[in-house]
C-alpha cells in the first residue's frame, strides 16, 4: 500500500442550473479498498460517471490522473480499456444468457467472428473460481440469486484485467450471508490478486469494517478523506462511524421552511406489524414488522436512506401495489380499512404522491385538466357521465389555489417544468379528498422556489386536518416539515424521534443502523 | 383580441388533428379529378358507403383497442364467424331475422370475454391473443358453414346492409326526407359547436376567430349538404349509413364524455399511473374486448347481408383494414392518443382511395402497394410529430 493509482484533481461538474460537483478531489492508493460515503444526491454517482467517461472528458472541469498519467475518457470504452470497471446497483445482465456468455458480452472469445465456446467456458470458469462462484457456466444468469450474479459482474469485470473496481451500493440487494461472501470477496482481491475498489456505501458498518481509506461527500463538495486505520495511534474501524456521520450530514438548512401552527388532533392513520416480501425474491424482506401512526394535522416524516424500504413501504400500504405476501393491518380513524386495491385505498381517504412522477404518477401526454381528474372521475361525472365544464372549473381552481404555472389547464404536462408537474400530481390527490396524504420525496427534480411553495402547501393541508405523511431522505427537509419523525433502516423502524429533540448526526446514526 | 389566436397558430398546434382533414380533402379532390368527377356521381357514393361501412363500423372499435394500447388481429374470423351463425340461423332453420341478429351479436360478446379473458386475466399480451384468435375463430367459421357458403337470406335480413329509407316525405326525383335530415344534423352541428365556443370562452381558453370559425362550419355544413343531394339523387338514405352515424356518435361519446372512455386513455397513456389512480385496468381491458366482439359482431352482420351469403372465407383481411384506418387516423402506436373521428376518416382515405383506383381500372396489386405507402407514410408522420414534441420539452 504505497502509490497512488487513482488521483481526481479539482473536479468541477455542472448541469443546467445546478453544480453537481465543486472542485472535487479524490485520491486512491494502489491495492487499498476506498470507501465513499454521502447522502443521497451529494454527488457520488456523479464523480463515478465522470471517472469512468459516462460523462466525457470535456464537460467537467479537472484532471485526473491513472497510474501516474492523465487520462481523459470519452466513453466507458476508454476507461474500461485502462482497467478501470463500474458495477452499478442496478445490475446489467442478460437473463437468458448463460454465466460465459455474459461475462464475455461484448468482449467475445472469438476467431474470425464465429465464437469458440471451447475456450468461453473454460475461460468462463476459471474467472468464476477466482470469485468463488460454484457454478456451471452454461447456467442462465437468470436462475442465479442477485447475490450470485454479483459475482458474475465481477467475474466479467475481471475478464476485463481490472486495475480498479467501483462497486456502487454493492450490498445493497444482498441478504446478509451474501453481502458477507461479497465483502469477503473483496478483500480476497485486494490480498491476493492486488485489485483495488472503491466502494460507494450506506452501510457505514460495512465501510468501518473493510475500508482502509473513506471519502465523505456531501452537497458535491470532499469534506474530509478518514484513514480507516487511525495511522496507527488514532481510533479506527466501527470507532470513526460516528465522524463519518458528522461529515454526511452538517449540511445547512438551506431552504427556509414556513411557519405552521396546526392542532394536532386525533388519530387518524394506524399501521400495525407490516411486512412485505419482495416481488421476485421470496427470501427478501423488504419491509419487516413496522407500525406508525399519524394524527390530524400532523406532518409525519419517514427518513431513510436508499434502499431502506420507503417506497416500498409506502406502495404496499396504498392498495397493496408492490410486494407480496403482504401482511399487517392498516386502520384509519381506529377502525380496520380496506386498502386491498388501490380503489379501496382511495375510497378509505389514502392518498400517495409518488416519487417518480413521471413513471407512477402522471400520465404526460395527456392535458392538465384529464391528469387532476384522473383518481376522482366520480367526482366530476353523474352515472359514468363525465361533465367536461365541471371538469375544467375543478382544474381551474387547483391551478388558482397551487399556482400551477401552465399556458391553460387544457396544456399538455409533459410540457411543464418539474415543479408545476409536482403540483399537477398534488391536485390530482388532492381532488380524491384524502384524510392521509402519503408524499414520496415531494421535492424531488423541484426548483426551490417551487419548494417552498410545496412546503407552504403541506402545511396549509395539516392545518386543515389531515395527516401528512413525509418520507424523504434529505434531513432538513424532514426535519424542517415534520412533527415527529421515524427513522427506517433495512425493513425496520429504528427510532422515532419528535422533531423538537432531532439532529442530524442521530438521525444518521438510526438511519444507517444495520441488524445486529 | 384575448383569447383568440390567427390560423397559422391554429394550424401548427393542431397539425395532428387537423393535418387528417386536410390529407382526407386532398385525396378526395384528386381522385374527384382523376376519375373525372365518377368518384363523387350519387350511385358511386351510396356504393361506396355499403361497401365500407363494415370497415368503418370496425375501426370504431379498433381505435379504442389501440389507445388502450393493444391491437386486435381476430376482427375479420369474428366477423365470418358471426356472419356464419346468423345465416345458420336464419338460413338453414329459417328462422326470424332478429333471432339471427342475436345469435350474432351473442356469439360477438362471447368471442369478446374469451379474449378479454386471456388478455385482462391471464396476462397475455393482445398481439398473441387475437392472432391465436384470427385462426381459432377462422376454423369455427368454416366448421360452422361445414365449409360451404350458405345462401341467400330473406329479403329482411338483405335489408339491413342494402336497405334504404326513400320517400318518406315523397320528392320530385330525389328523396326529401334525406335532405331534411341532413339538415338537421347540419343544424344539430352548428349548435354544438357554438355551445363549445362558448364554453371554450368561459374558461378563458384560445378560440379560433369568429371569422374562421363561421367558415369552419359553413365548409361542413356545404359538405354534408352536398353530400346528402348527391345521395338523395340515387336510391336515398341507406339503412347503414343510418346505424354507422348511430354508431359513431354514441362512441365518440363513450370515449370522451364517460370515465370509461377515459379510463381507455388513462391506461394507454401511463398504464402504471392509471392503476395507482384507482383504474381498474383488468375490468376496462375485458370490456374494450367485449365491445370489439360486438362491433365486429355488427359487421357481420352488415357484411353479411350486403353479400347476401355466408361464406368461409368472409372477412379475410378486414382486421389489417380497420388496423390501418385507426393508425392513419392518428392513433399513436404507443397507445394513449386516437380518436374515433379519426379512425373513420382514416377508414374513409382507404375507402375513397380504393374506390377510385377502381374505378380509375388500376389493378389489385397496385392498389395494395399505394395504401402500404400510405399506412407507412401516416405513422412515420405521427413519429415525426412525436420526436419534434420530445425535442421541445
Amino acid at each position: 500500500m504505497n502509490d497512488s493509482i487513482l488521483e481526481m484533481r479539482s473536479i468541477t461538474k455542472r448541469f443546467p442550473g445546478v453544480t453537481a460537483l465543486k472542485d472535487v478531489s479524490l485520491g486512491v492508493r494502489e491495492g487499498e479498498i476506498h470507501g465513499i460515503c454521502g447522502e443521497n444526491g451529494a454527488g457520488k454517482s456523479t464523480l463515478m460517471k465522470v471517472l469512468s467517461g459516462v460523462e466525457p472528458a470535456g464537460t467537467y472541469e479537472g484532471e485526473i490522473h491513472f497510474r501516474g498519467q492523465p487520462v481523459a475518457f470519452h466513453s466507458v470504452n476508454d476507461s474500461e480499456a485502462q482497467g478501470i470497471v463500474i458495477i452499478h446497483q442496478e445490475l446489467a445482465l442478460v437473463p437468458h444468457l448463460t454465466i460465459a456468455e455474459n461475462i464475455f458480452l461484448g468482449n467475445e472469445r472469438s476467431r474470425s467472428g464465429i465464437i469458440s465456446w471451447g475456450e468461453t467456458n473454460a475461460q468462463a470458469a476459471k474467472l468464476m473460481r477466482r470469485v468463488g462462484l460454484d457454478e456451471n457456466p452454461v447456467t442462465p444468469v437468470g436462475q442465479l440469486g442477485v447475490g450470485k450474479q454479483q459475482l458474475v459482474e465481477i467475474a466479467k469485470a475481471l475478464s476485463k484485467n481490472v486495475r480498479l473496481l467501483i462497486l456502487d451500493e454493492p450490498t445493497a440487494a444482498l441478504n446478509d450471508d451474501d453481502s458477507e461472501h461479497l465483502l469477503g470477496l473483496i478483500r480476497d482481491l485486494r490480498d491476493e490478486q492486488g485489485v483495488t475498489s472503491i466502494i460507494i456505501s450506506h452501510k457505514l458498518g460495512e465501510i468501518a469494517e473493510i475500508a482502509d481509506t473513506t471519502t465523505v461527500i456531501r452537497d458535491g463538495s470532499t469534506i474530509e478523506t478518514v484513514d480507516m486505520h487511525g495511522g496507527g495511534t488514532g481510533p479506527s474501524g466501527r470507532a470513526l462511524i460516528p465522524r463519518i456521520i458528522k461529515g454526511m450530514v452538517g449540511r445547512d438548512m438551506d431552504s427556509m421552511f414556513p411557519e405552521r401552527s396546526a392542532e394536532i388532533g386525533e388519530e387518524v392513520l394506524r399501521i400495525e406489524d407490516w411486512h412485505v416480501t419482495h416481488p421476485t425474491q421470496p427470501d427478501r424482506t423488504l419491509i419487516d414488522g413496522v407500525s406508525i401512526t399519524a394524527r390530524a394535522g400532523e406532518v409525519v416524516g419517514i427518513a431513510g436512506l436508499m434502499g431502506a424500504g420507503r417506497t416500498e413501504l409506502a406502495m404496499s400500504v396504498f392498495g397493496r401495489s408492490y410486494g407480496r405476501e403482504i401482511s399487517g393491518q392498516v386502520f384509519m380513524h381506529g377502525r380496520p380499512a380496506n386498502t386491498k386495491g388501490v380503489a379501496d385505498a382511495i375510497a378509505s381517504g389514502i392518498a400517495y404522491v409518488s416519487e417518480d412522477r413521471k413513471r407512477y404518477g402522471l400520465n404526460l401526454i395527456q392535458d392538465v385538466r384529464r391528469n387532476i381528474s384522473a383518481a376522482a372521475l366520480g367526482k366530476v361525472s353523474r352515472s359514468g357521465w363525465i361533465d367536461g365544464n365541471q371538469e375544467i372549473s375543478v382544474a381551474e381552481r387547483y391551478r388558482r389555489s397551487l399556482n400551477i404555472k401552465t399556458p391553460t389547464v387544457l396544456s399538455t404536462v409533459g410540457q411543464l417544468s418539474g415543479g408545476n408537474q409536482q403540483k399537477v400530481a398534488l391536485s390530482k390527490w388532492l381532488f380524491t379528498g384524502p384524510d392521509v396524504l402519503i408524499l414520496d420525496e415531494p421535492t424531488r427534480g423541484v426548483d426551490v422556489g417551487a419548494k417552498y411553495e410545496i412546503y407552504t402547501l403541506i402545511n396549509e393541508l395539516a392545518e386543515q386536518g389531515k395527516a401528512i405523511i413525509v418520507i424523504s431522505s434529505e434531513l432538513p427537509e424532514v426535519m424542517g416539515l415534520a412533527d415527529r419523525i421515524y427513522t427506517l433502516s433495512a425493513g425496520r423502524i429504528t427510532g422515532e424521534v419528535s422533531a423538537a429533540d432531532a439532529t442530524q448526526e442521530h438521525l444518521m446514526e438510526l438511519m444507517t443502523m444495520e441488524r445486529e | 383580441m384575448a383569447g383568440t389566436s390567427d390560423i397559422k397558430g391554429l394550424l401548427t398546434r393542431n397539425v395532428r388533428q387537423s393535418g387528417i382533414y386536410i390529407a382526407f380533402v386532398f385525396i378526395v379532390l384528386l381522385f374527384t379529378v382523376l376519375t373525372g368527377g365518377s368518384l363523387l356521381s350519387p350511385g358511386n357514393l351510396t356504393n361506396l358507403i355499403l361497401q365500407y361501412s363494415y370497415i368503418l363500423i370496425l375501426a370504431i372499435g379498433m381505435v379504442l383497442i389501440i389507445v388502450a394500447g393493444h391491437i386486435d388481429l381476430s376482427v375479420g374470423s369474428v366477423v365470418a364467424f358471426t356472419g356464419a351463425v346468423a345465416a345458420v340461423v336464419v338460413v338453414q332453420h329459417g328462422l326470424p331475422w332478429w333471432l339471427g341478429i342475436l345469435a350474432a351479436l351473442g356469439v360477438g360478446v362471447l368471442v369478446g370475454l374469451w379474449q378479454g379473458f386471456w388478455v385482462a386475466i391471464v396476462g397475455i399480451p393482445a398481439f398473441i391473443v387475437t392472432l391465436a384468435g384470427m385462426l381459432i375463430f377462422r376454423g369455427m367459421t368454416m366448421q360452422t358453414l361445414g365449409n360451404v357458403s350458405l345462401s341467400p337470406f330473406p329479403s329482411s335480413y338483405q335489408k339491413i346492409a342494402g336497405g334504404f329509407v326513400n320517400g318518406l316525405f315523397g320528392g320530385p326525383g330525389y328523396d326529401v326526407f334525406t335532405l331534411v335530415l341532413a339538415a338537421a344534423v347540419v343544424v344539430v352541428f352548428a349548435l354544438q359547436q357554438w355551445r363549445a365556443r362558448l364554453a371554450k370562452l368561459t374558461y378563458d381558453q384560445a378560440v379560433e376567430a369568429l371569422w374562421i370559425f363561421g367558415i369552419k362550419v359553413a365548409a361542413v355544413a356545404i359538405v354534408i349538404m352536398a353530400f346528402a343531394w348527391q345521395i338523395a339523387h340515387a336510391r336515398g338514405l341507406p339503412m347503414v349509413l343510418i346505424l354507422l352515424a348511430a354508431l359513431i356518435l354514441i362512441y365518440s361519446f363513450v370515449s370522451q364524455q364517460t370515465v370509461f372512455g377515459r379510463h381507455i386513455y388513462a391506461m394507454g397513456g401511463n398504464l402504471q399511473a392509471a392503476r395507482l389512480s384507482g383504474v381498474k385496468t383488468k375490468l376496462v381491458n375485458m370490456m374494450l374486448f367485449v365491445n370489439m366482439g360486438l362491433l365486429s359482431a355488427i359487421a357481420g352482420i352488415v357484411y353479411s347481408a350486403r353479400s347476401n351469403s355466408a361464406q368461409p372465407g368472409a372477412g379475410n383481411m378486414f382486421e389489417l383494414d380497420a388496423i390501418a384506418a385507426a393508425f392513419i387516423g392518428g392513433a399513436a402506436v404507443s397507445g394513449g392518443v386516437g380518436k374515433v373521428q379519426g379512425a373513420i376518416i382514416g377508414g374513409l382515405i382507404m375507402a375513397v382511395m380504393s374506390n377510385g383506383m377502381q374505378i380509375m381500372g388500376i389493378g389489385q396489386s397496385t392498389q395494395s402497394i399505394v395504401r402500404g405507402v400510405v399506412l407507412i407514410l401516416a405513422v412515420a408522420f405521427d413519429v415525426y410529430n412525436k420526436k419534434r414534441a420530445g425535442s421541445e420539452s
